[in-house]
Protein backbone atom coordinates (compact mmCIF):
# COMPACT_ATOMS: atom_id res chain seq x y z
CA UNK A 1 0.00 0.00 0.00
CA UNK A 2 1.59 3.22 -1.11
CA UNK A 3 0.99 6.82 -0.21
CA UNK A 4 1.13 10.02 -2.20
CA UNK A 5 3.23 13.01 -1.24
CA UNK A 6 3.28 16.58 -2.42
CA UNK A 7 6.49 18.60 -2.12
CA UNK A 8 6.76 22.33 -2.56
CA UNK A 9 6.27 25.66 -0.90
CA UNK A 10 3.48 25.69 1.65
CA UNK A 11 1.22 28.08 -0.23
CA UNK A 12 1.15 25.88 -3.29
CA UNK A 13 0.38 22.62 -1.61
CA UNK A 14 -1.65 23.14 1.55
CA UNK A 15 -4.89 22.36 -0.28
CA UNK A 16 -3.78 18.81 -0.98
CA UNK A 17 -3.77 18.08 2.73
CA UNK A 18 -7.55 18.19 2.73
CA UNK A 19 -7.66 15.43 0.13
CA UNK A 20 -5.54 13.19 2.29
CA UNK A 21 -2.21 13.46 0.52
CA UNK A 22 0.88 13.93 2.65
CA UNK A 23 2.20 17.44 2.24
CA UNK A 24 5.86 18.24 2.76
CA UNK A 25 6.45 21.98 2.79
CA UNK A 26 10.03 22.82 1.91
CA UNK A 27 11.76 26.16 1.79
CA UNK A 28 15.07 25.72 0.06
CA UNK A 29 17.00 23.48 -2.22
CA UNK A 30 18.76 21.43 0.44
CA UNK A 31 15.52 20.75 2.22
CA UNK A 32 13.86 19.67 -1.02
CA UNK A 33 16.64 17.29 -1.92
CA UNK A 34 16.70 15.76 1.53
CA UNK A 35 12.92 15.42 1.65
CA UNK A 36 12.75 13.87 -1.79
CA UNK A 37 15.39 11.31 -0.92
CA UNK A 38 13.56 10.46 2.26
CA UNK A 39 10.21 10.09 0.50
CA UNK A 40 11.67 7.98 -2.29
CA UNK A 41 13.01 5.49 0.20
CA UNK A 42 9.75 5.44 2.07
CA UNK A 43 6.48 3.92 0.94
CA UNK A 44 5.50 6.64 -1.47
CA UNK A 45 4.26 5.68 -4.92
CA UNK A 46 3.77 9.13 -6.35
CA UNK A 47 5.57 12.30 -5.38
CA UNK A 48 4.17 15.49 -6.83
CA UNK A 49 6.65 18.32 -6.78
CA UNK A 50 6.01 21.92 -7.70
CA UNK A 51 7.78 23.10 -10.81
CA UNK A 52 9.54 25.77 -8.82
CA UNK A 53 11.00 23.34 -6.30
CA UNK A 54 11.96 20.99 -9.11
CA UNK A 55 13.77 23.69 -11.04
CA UNK A 56 15.76 24.62 -7.93
CA UNK A 57 16.74 21.00 -7.64
CA UNK A 58 18.16 20.91 -11.14
CA UNK A 59 19.57 17.55 -12.07
CA UNK A 60 18.61 16.01 -8.75
CA UNK A 61 15.42 14.70 -10.32
CA UNK A 62 17.07 12.62 -12.98
CA UNK A 63 17.98 9.77 -10.70
CA UNK A 64 14.28 9.08 -10.17
CA UNK A 65 13.47 8.94 -13.88
CA UNK A 66 14.60 5.39 -14.48
CA UNK A 67 13.23 3.90 -11.30
CA UNK A 68 9.85 2.20 -11.48
CA UNK A 69 8.75 3.76 -8.21
CA UNK A 70 8.25 6.43 -7.07
CA UNK A 71 6.89 8.47 -9.94
CA UNK A 72 8.09 12.03 -9.47
CA UNK A 73 5.66 14.33 -11.26
CA UNK A 74 5.92 18.07 -11.63
CA UNK A 75 2.85 20.19 -11.04
CA UNK A 76 2.41 23.94 -11.30
CA UNK A 77 2.53 25.86 -8.03
CA UNK A 78 0.60 28.88 -6.84
CA UNK A 79 3.03 31.27 -8.49
CA UNK A 80 1.95 30.09 -11.91
CA UNK A 81 2.81 27.60 -14.56
CA UNK A 82 6.44 27.71 -15.64
CA UNK A 83 5.95 25.12 -18.35
CA UNK A 84 8.62 22.89 -16.83
CA UNK A 85 6.26 19.92 -16.81
CA UNK A 86 5.61 20.23 -20.53
CA UNK A 87 9.33 20.61 -21.14
CA UNK A 88 9.85 17.39 -19.20
CA UNK A 89 7.47 15.54 -21.50
CA UNK A 90 9.20 16.98 -24.55
CA UNK A 91 12.50 15.85 -23.14
CA UNK A 92 11.35 12.24 -22.98
CA UNK A 93 10.24 12.49 -26.60
CA UNK A 94 13.67 13.75 -27.49
CA UNK A 95 15.28 10.92 -25.59
CA UNK A 96 13.15 8.32 -27.32
CA UNK A 97 12.93 9.63 -30.85
CA UNK A 98 16.08 11.68 -31.13
CA UNK A 99 14.29 14.94 -31.74
CA UNK A 100 10.98 16.39 -30.70
CA UNK A 101 8.74 15.56 -33.63
CA UNK A 102 5.41 15.76 -31.83
CA UNK A 103 5.10 18.96 -29.89
CA UNK A 104 7.66 21.05 -31.70
CA UNK A 105 5.63 24.23 -32.00
CA UNK A 106 2.98 23.60 -29.40
CA UNK A 107 4.95 24.92 -26.41
CA UNK A 108 3.42 27.53 -24.17
CA UNK B 1 39.12 -2.69 -41.70
CA UNK B 2 40.43 -5.89 -40.22
CA UNK B 3 41.65 -4.09 -37.15
CA UNK B 4 41.11 -7.20 -35.12
CA UNK B 5 43.58 -10.00 -35.63
CA UNK B 6 41.71 -13.18 -36.56
CA UNK B 7 43.12 -16.64 -37.05
CA UNK B 8 42.46 -17.79 -40.61
CA UNK B 9 41.30 -21.26 -39.65
CA UNK B 10 38.21 -23.20 -40.54
CA UNK B 11 37.15 -23.38 -36.92
CA UNK B 12 37.29 -19.61 -36.60
CA UNK B 13 35.33 -19.31 -39.82
CA UNK B 14 32.51 -21.51 -38.56
CA UNK B 15 32.46 -19.60 -35.31
CA UNK B 16 32.24 -16.26 -37.07
CA UNK B 17 29.51 -17.45 -39.41
CA UNK B 18 27.48 -18.54 -36.43
CA UNK B 19 28.11 -15.20 -34.78
CA UNK B 20 26.95 -13.37 -37.87
CA UNK B 21 23.74 -15.37 -38.00
CA UNK B 22 23.01 -14.64 -34.35
CA UNK B 23 23.79 -10.96 -34.84
CA UNK B 24 21.49 -10.67 -37.84
CA UNK B 25 18.72 -12.45 -36.02
CA UNK B 26 19.21 -10.30 -32.92
CA UNK B 27 19.28 -7.19 -35.04
CA UNK B 28 15.98 -8.06 -36.66
CA UNK B 29 14.33 -8.83 -33.33
CA UNK B 30 15.62 -5.67 -31.67
CA UNK B 31 14.53 -3.60 -34.60
CA UNK B 32 11.03 -5.01 -34.33
CA UNK B 33 11.08 -4.34 -30.61
CA UNK B 34 12.17 -0.77 -31.17
CA UNK B 35 9.44 -0.15 -33.73
CA UNK B 36 6.72 -1.57 -31.54
CA UNK B 37 7.97 0.31 -28.48
CA UNK B 38 8.00 3.48 -30.49
CA UNK B 39 4.45 2.94 -31.72
CA UNK B 40 3.13 2.41 -28.22
CA UNK B 41 5.24 5.22 -26.85
CA UNK B 42 3.90 7.76 -29.31
CA UNK B 43 0.31 6.94 -28.35
CA UNK B 44 1.23 7.16 -24.70
CA UNK B 45 3.10 10.42 -24.94
CA UNK B 46 0.22 12.09 -26.74
CA UNK B 47 -2.05 11.04 -23.92
CA UNK B 48 0.54 12.27 -21.45
CA UNK B 49 0.47 15.72 -22.99
CA UNK B 50 -3.32 15.84 -22.98
CA UNK B 51 -3.67 14.71 -19.37
CA UNK B 52 -0.94 17.13 -18.32
CA UNK B 53 -2.77 20.03 -19.90
CA UNK B 54 -5.97 19.04 -18.11
CA UNK B 55 -4.20 18.68 -14.78
CA UNK B 56 -2.33 21.93 -15.11
CA UNK B 57 -5.49 23.80 -15.96
CA UNK B 58 -7.28 22.10 -13.05
CA UNK B 59 -4.58 22.96 -10.56
CA UNK B 60 -4.40 26.51 -11.83
CA UNK B 61 -8.09 27.07 -11.25
CA UNK B 62 -7.94 25.30 -7.88
CA UNK B 63 -5.09 27.56 -6.84
CA UNK B 64 -7.10 30.57 -7.87
CA UNK B 65 -9.98 29.33 -5.73
CA UNK B 66 -7.65 28.85 -2.81
CA UNK B 67 -6.33 32.36 -3.10
CA UNK B 68 -9.87 33.68 -3.04
CA UNK B 69 -10.70 31.49 -0.08
CA UNK B 70 -7.61 32.68 1.72
CA UNK B 71 -8.59 36.28 1.14
CA UNK B 72 -11.92 35.68 2.81
CA UNK B 73 -10.61 34.34 6.06
CA UNK B 74 -7.67 34.68 8.39
CA UNK B 75 -4.59 32.61 7.76
CA UNK B 76 -4.77 31.05 11.20
CA UNK B 77 -8.34 29.94 10.63
CA UNK B 78 -7.38 28.47 7.25
CA UNK B 79 -4.46 26.59 8.71
CA UNK B 80 -6.60 25.21 11.50
CA UNK B 81 -9.27 24.15 9.06
CA UNK B 82 -6.84 22.11 7.00
CA UNK B 83 -4.64 20.93 9.84
CA UNK B 84 -6.26 17.57 10.55
CA UNK B 85 -7.44 15.93 7.36
CA UNK B 86 -10.24 13.42 7.70
CA UNK B 87 -9.63 11.75 4.38
CA UNK B 88 -6.60 9.73 3.42
CA UNK B 89 -5.60 8.45 0.02
CA UNK B 90 -3.90 5.11 -0.46
CA UNK B 91 -2.31 3.97 -3.62
CA UNK B 92 -2.44 0.46 -4.99
CA UNK B 93 0.49 0.02 -7.34
CA UNK B 94 0.35 -2.76 -9.88
CA UNK B 95 2.68 -3.60 -12.69
CA UNK B 96 2.04 -3.80 -16.37
CA UNK B 97 4.46 -5.18 -18.89
CA UNK B 98 4.68 -3.41 -22.22
CA UNK B 99 7.36 -4.92 -24.45
CA UNK B 100 9.40 -6.04 -21.43
CA UNK B 101 9.25 -2.64 -19.79
CA UNK B 102 7.71 -2.84 -16.35
CA UNK B 103 5.31 0.01 -15.99
CA UNK B 104 3.55 0.83 -12.74
CA UNK B 105 -0.21 1.17 -12.71
CA UNK B 106 -1.84 3.15 -9.96
CA UNK B 107 -5.19 2.74 -8.42
CA UNK B 108 -6.16 4.91 -5.57
CA UNK B 109 -8.41 4.25 -2.65
CA UNK B 110 -9.70 6.66 -0.14
CA UNK B 111 -9.86 5.71 3.50
CA UNK B 112 -13.56 6.42 3.72
CA UNK B 113 -16.04 6.12 0.92
CA UNK B 114 -17.82 9.35 1.78
CA UNK B 115 -16.70 11.99 -0.64
CA UNK B 116 -17.65 14.75 1.74
CA UNK B 117 -14.81 13.73 4.01
CA UNK B 118 -12.51 16.02 2.11
CA UNK B 119 -13.93 18.87 4.16
CA UNK B 120 -11.96 18.42 7.31
CA UNK B 121 -13.52 21.30 9.15
CA UNK B 122 -16.76 22.57 10.52
CA UNK B 123 -18.51 24.94 8.17
CA UNK B 124 -19.15 27.58 10.82
CA UNK B 125 -15.80 29.38 10.76
CA UNK B 126 -14.68 28.95 7.19
CA UNK B 127 -15.73 30.75 4.06
CA UNK B 128 -17.77 29.03 1.41
CA UNK B 129 -15.00 29.67 -1.06
CA UNK B 130 -12.81 27.19 0.75
CA UNK B 131 -15.33 24.41 0.15
CA UNK B 132 -15.30 25.22 -3.53
CA UNK B 133 -11.52 25.32 -3.61
CA UNK B 134 -11.14 21.97 -1.89
CA UNK B 135 -13.77 20.47 -4.17
CA UNK B 136 -12.05 21.75 -7.30
CA UNK B 137 -8.79 20.23 -6.15
CA UNK B 138 -10.51 16.93 -5.34
CA UNK B 139 -11.88 16.88 -8.88
CA UNK B 140 -8.39 17.07 -10.36
CA UNK B 141 -7.05 14.21 -8.25
CA UNK B 142 -8.15 11.31 -10.52
CA UNK B 143 -6.51 13.05 -13.46
CA UNK B 144 -3.41 13.67 -11.40
CA UNK B 145 -3.12 9.97 -10.62
CA UNK B 146 -3.61 9.16 -14.28
CA UNK B 147 -0.93 11.72 -15.15
CA UNK B 148 1.51 10.10 -12.75
CA UNK B 149 0.86 6.71 -14.31
CA UNK B 150 1.20 7.87 -17.90
CA UNK B 151 4.14 10.15 -17.35
CA UNK B 152 6.09 7.50 -15.47
CA UNK B 153 5.34 5.03 -18.25
CA UNK B 154 6.61 7.52 -20.80
CA UNK B 155 9.82 8.10 -18.88
CA UNK B 156 10.52 4.40 -18.52
CA UNK B 157 9.70 3.65 -22.13
CA UNK B 158 11.82 6.50 -23.41
CA UNK B 159 14.78 5.08 -21.51
CA UNK B 160 14.10 1.61 -22.91
CA UNK B 161 13.73 2.92 -26.47
CA UNK B 162 17.01 4.76 -26.20
CA UNK B 163 18.73 1.61 -24.98
CA UNK B 164 17.20 -0.53 -27.72
CA UNK B 165 18.08 2.00 -30.37
CA UNK B 166 21.71 1.97 -29.29
CA UNK B 167 21.79 -1.80 -29.44
CA UNK B 168 20.24 -1.86 -32.90
CA UNK B 169 22.75 0.68 -34.14
CA UNK B 170 25.68 -1.13 -32.59
CA UNK B 171 24.66 -4.38 -34.24
CA UNK B 172 23.88 -2.79 -37.56
CA UNK B 173 26.91 -0.57 -37.91
CA UNK B 174 29.61 -2.29 -35.88
CA UNK B 175 29.12 -5.94 -35.04
CA UNK B 176 27.66 -7.20 -38.32
CA UNK B 177 30.07 -5.38 -40.70
CA UNK B 178 33.03 -6.35 -38.54
CA UNK B 179 32.08 -10.01 -38.56
CA UNK B 180 31.49 -9.96 -42.28
CA UNK B 181 34.86 -8.37 -42.83
CA UNK B 182 36.53 -11.09 -40.78
CA UNK B 183 34.65 -13.83 -42.61
CA UNK B 184 35.75 -12.42 -45.94
CA UNK B 185 39.33 -12.18 -44.75
CA UNK B 186 39.39 -15.80 -43.58
CA UNK B 187 37.75 -17.14 -46.75
CA UNK B 188 40.25 -15.32 -48.89
CA UNK B 189 43.17 -16.46 -46.80
CA UNK B 190 41.98 -20.07 -46.91
CA UNK B 191 41.48 -19.88 -50.69
CA UNK B 192 44.93 -18.46 -51.06
CA UNK B 193 46.42 -21.29 -49.00
CA UNK B 194 44.50 -23.77 -51.08
CA UNK B 195 45.94 -22.36 -54.30
CA UNK B 196 49.48 -22.30 -53.04
CA UNK B 197 49.20 -25.92 -51.96
CA UNK B 198 47.88 -26.80 -55.38
CA UNK B 199 50.77 -25.07 -57.09
CA UNK B 200 53.29 -26.65 -54.79
CA UNK B 201 51.89 -30.10 -55.58
CA UNK B 202 52.02 -29.43 -59.32
CA UNK B 203 55.59 -28.26 -59.00
CA UNK B 204 56.60 -31.34 -57.02
CA UNK B 205 54.89 -33.57 -59.56
CA UNK B 206 56.81 -31.88 -62.35
CA UNK B 207 60.06 -32.34 -60.52
CA UNK B 208 59.37 -36.02 -59.88
CA UNK B 209 58.43 -36.64 -63.49
CA UNK B 210 61.56 -34.84 -64.57
CA UNK B 211 63.65 -37.06 -62.37
CA UNK B 212 62.05 -40.25 -63.69
CA UNK B 213 61.99 -39.48 -67.40
CA UNK B 214 64.56 -36.74 -67.94
CA UNK B 215 62.31 -34.80 -70.39
CA UNK B 216 64.63 -31.84 -70.66
CA UNK B 217 67.49 -33.93 -71.93
CA UNK B 218 65.53 -35.30 -74.85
Amino acid sequence: MYKIAVVGDYDSIYGFAALGLSICPVKNREETREKLRQLAEDEYGIIYITEKAASELGSGLEQYLERALPAVIQIPGVSGNTGAGVVGVKKTVEQAVGSDILFGGVGE
Amino acid sequence: MAAKQVNPTRMELTRLKKKRLTAIRGHKLLKDKRDELMRQYLDLVRENMEVRKIVEAGIRSANRNFVIAKAGMSEAALNTALMAPKQEVYLEAGEKNIMSVDIPTFEYKTRTADENDIYSYGFAFTSGDLDGAVKSLADVLPDMIRLAEVEKACQLMAAEIEKTRRRVNALEHVIIPETEESIKYITMKLDENERSTQIRLMKVKDMMLEEAHHYSEK
